[in-house]
């Protein structure tokens, strides 16, 4: 057992609101107005050709798959579909829940229910705890999106990649908000008038699995689960290998987020999975800024930001042994060195504890 | 109530908005793409966030925290987190200069 408490109504989140970390002003890289409103600019023009590109692969993956199917021949068919469906959603389930993903307010929206639903995320209650993530990034007990809990447990980091804890979570979460009811934690975190909307995805997504199940068995075949459903949790693999990296290892309880995001230079695929996510910390600093716009921001930025890492294998190579001592001391964490050009970090202000050593 | 003296119309850009706090509270002031200035709480409903980070589109003003949307015309709410309307002052120009209400 940790003596970090996650839960929302624990005695750590009492802790960080009694230290002042809940809400808490945060650090940010000082931009030029002029050059900020440039950054935020929207356009439908990125993410259209992206998602044109995402469906048109999705619809030829899944095609071979399903002419192949069910030889093993098919299976580099499904692999590719499924990073799509159980990877590539999730940073788009991401992008549009900020809305900054494209210019026309609907088109988001629509994208943001699509991916919901491939993410089995309720679209209402996920976007209220994404908030939350932002306001109170890696505070303990406020955060409820914290992918690494202190100590790192081994079986559960292995089993998130398979997705299996979250489906385990998510369908009796979603049979639930069908049924015309909020679990207590989502309760405290929707405001009244939004959760109607929660059930209403709910029960929408329910015929949807229902009409998929059925046509299964009236088949005989696995092929529509192959299609719906099964890739979050064989497609899972990618989002979990670029998730890990934004926080792992690196501090909790503070209030900058160059010491608890971590910015990672990808390659051009990984990249188009994660929508330029691996931006982590420019990201988080200033979340109006679209993805297509992160790899800008962080040139204008990265004077004042921690070296990013060169690779996702660099990344990696930094935050497993991180973790591994977290296994064994979980105040243990990673502290990034700052260049000469950046303004210092204020750990006595947050009280950021010191890395043990 | 009395007219305030806020800045010179020209302090704003077009489609654009500042920063105005007065007797200790914080206020918004936008200029709209039809050159028209509004008015509304400088502080989100949804969290603290100064409304003049963000980013306005068209008559549309978006909270730099996370994203919640508002007509900055009528404080109405438009897009979640943002929930609760935001408060709306009368605004005038005179000489050059931006007068709200206050
Ligand atoms: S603080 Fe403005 S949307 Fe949350």
């Amino acid at each position: 057992m940790g003596k970090r408490d996650y839960s929302m109504h624990g005695t750590d989140a009492a802790r960080a609101v009694e230290a002042g970390l809940a809400a808490a002003e945060w650090y940010h890289t000082d931009v030029p107005r002029k050059e900020m409103k440039a950054l935020m600019t929207r356009a439908d023009q990125p993410a259209l050709r992206d998602t044109a590109l995402l469906f048109a692969a999705m619809i030829g993956f899944a095609a071979a798959g399903i002419a192949l199917w069910p030889s093993w021949a098919s299976a580099p068919f499904w692999l590719a579909y499924g990073v799509l469906y159980g990877s590539a959603m999730d940073s788009r389930w991401h992008e549009c829940g900020h809305g900054t993903a494209f210019k026309t307010r609907w088109m988001n929206d629509a994208l943001y229910q699509v991916a919901s639903f491939c993410m089995m995320r309720n679209p209402t209650t996920w976007r209220w705890s994404h908030a939350r993530h932002h306001t109170d990034t890696i505070i303990v007990g406020r955060d409820p999106e914290i992918a690494i809990m202190r100590p790192p447990e081994v079986l559960k980091l292995a089993l998130a990649f398979i997705g299996l804890r979250d489906v385990a979570q998510a369908i009796p979460r979603m049979l639930l908000n069908a049924s015309g009811r909020l679990h207590p934690d989502e309760a405290t975190w929707i405001p009244e008038q939004e959760q109607p909307k929660a059930i209403r995805a709910a029960r929408v997504w329910v015929r949807i699995y229902a009409a998929t199940i059925a046509l299964a068995l009236w088949t005989g075949s696995f092929l529509p689960l192959m299609l719906v459903g099964l890739p979050r949790i064989y497609g899972a693999w990618h989002h979990v290998l670029t998730g890990f990296l934004q926080h792992g290892g690196l501090a909790d309880n503070v209030i900058d987020h160059r010491l608890n995001s971590r910015t990672v230079y990808m390659n051009p695929v990984s990249r188009f999975i994660y929508w330029n996510m691996n931006y982590h910390v420019e990201h988080h600093m200033f979340p109006m800024v679209p993805y297509h716009a992160l790899p800008a921001l962080h040139e204008k930025i990265k004077h004042d930001l921690p070296a990013p890492n060169r690779s996702m294998p660099d990344a990696w190579r930094e935050m497993w042994p991180a973790l591994r001592r977290q296994m064994q001391n979980e105040e243990y964490f990673l502290e990034r060195a700052l260049p000469p050009t950046a303004k210092p970090y204020r750990l006595a202000l947050h009280g950021a504890p010191v890395p043990a050593e | 109530m009395p007219w305030i003296d806020a800045c010179a119309a020209d302090d704003i850009d077009e489609e654009d908005v500042i920063r105005f706090d007065h007797d200790g509270r914080s206020f918004a002031l936008y200029r709209s793409p039809d050159d028209s200035f509004h008015c509304t709480d400088g502080i989100c409903s949804h969290e603290h966030a100064y409304l003049a980070e963000g980013l306005v589109m068209g008559y549309e003003i978006e909270c730099p925290k996370h994203n919640g949307v508002f007509d900055y015309r009528t404080g109405a709410a438009k897009r979640a987190p943002a929930c609760d309307d935001l408060r709306t002052y009368p605004v005038k120009i005179e000489a050059g200069r931006v007068l709200v209400e206050l």
